[in-house]
């Protein structure tokens, strides 16, 4: 996944945490990364359309910002039931975050097409545990 | 979509490189099927892609396995993704359909294998593996699905 897409994720993760438009603090904070930083590539988000921003306000995703953060959380989502289901790593998460910017969606695509992916992708996503919630019960449930 | 991050360790570079021969394993396997299930007036010429590309796929899991070995990791057996293909695959008949499936196997093989060179070039880790026989391996298999991608096209376009 690349800055953009990590960063879409973040402001759409927030978004629904805030319920409404994100701040620019808290998607930095997110990322962990300065609200410099931030501000910079939330401009550029903004000249390609996928976003509004208002100052005071904060940051609001367009359709097209949320049907690309919805992919970049569903590709997360296919790397760790990936990992889980076909090559049975016990640390799944913490690789499936590593890998998260090396595996490309074309390349999700193609793993999907093994693994038992739920109809509520990317929904099941946990924003605040950055994991899917799904995969965590079913974790749980495995290891009893 | 590109890669933003360098390969980090001897372990992710083995799990890239599993990751790899799974999709060549998909790409055996789905060949495999529509094969099977390949009817029409197109019959041959795309029997012969499949086919081709199936061998091909075998091949490059083999590459792939002898890394693997190198780093002392598990490589993933083949009927175990078999198996998978299986449970998940929905037969296509309609000629279109088959053909585009296998430009996306190619498609996206090429792109997984353009970003793992650009990852371990931009790595400073000193691999178990040796790093000039492990980009040599990698980019001759790129250039085959370089290749590859353009034999699914050229097929495509005789037909339209």
């Amino acid at each position: 996944m690349n800055t953009q897409a990590q960063y879409l994720k973040a402001i759409y993760l927030t978004q629904q945490q805030e319920d409404g438009p994100a701040s620019t603090g808290d998607v930095a904070d997110m990322l962990d990364v300065s609200p410099a930083s931030a501000n910079e590539m939330i401009g550029k988000l903004e000249n390609r359309g996928l976003l509004n921003h208002e100052k005071y306000k904060g940051v609001d995703l367009t359709d097209d910002g949320i049907a690309q953060a919805r992919e970049a959380l569903q590709n997360y989502c296919i790397i760790e039931r990936f990992l889980i289901e076909v090559l049975e790593v016990e640390e799944f998460r913490a690789e499936a975050k590593q890998l998260e910017g090396v595996i490309d969606e074309t390349v999700a695509d193609r793993l999907d097409t093994i693994i038992d992916r739920e109809p509520q992708c990317p929904d099941c996503f946990d924003p605040e545990g950055d994991v899917c919630g799904l995969l965590e019960v079913e974790a749980e449930v495995t290891s009893d | 979509m590109s890669l933003t991050q360098p390969v980090a360790s001897d372990h992710q570079l083995a799990r890239l490189l599993q990751i790899g021969i799974v999709l060549e394993e998909v790409v055996e396997a789905r060949s495999a099927k529509h094969a099977e299930e390949t009817s029409g007036e197109h019959e041959q010429a795309v029997l012969d892609l499949l086919a081709h590309a199936e061998t091909e796929s075998a091949e490059h899991r083999r590459q792939l396995e002898s890394l693997i070995d190198d780093l002392e990791a598990d490589t993933v057996p083949f009927e175990e993704i078999e198996m998978l293909v299986e449970a998940q695959y929905e037969a296509d008949k309609d000629f279109d359909g088959v053909l585009y499936d296998q430009l996306c196997n190619e498609e996206t093989a090429y792109k997984f294998y353009d970003d793992l060179i650009e990852a371990i070039e931009a790595s400073d880790v000193t691999f178990t593996i040796d790093r000039e026989r492990l980009l040599a391996v990698l980019s001759d298999i790129r250039e085959d699905e370089a290749e590859g991608v353009e034999d699914v096209t050229d097929l495509m376009e005789d037909y339209q």
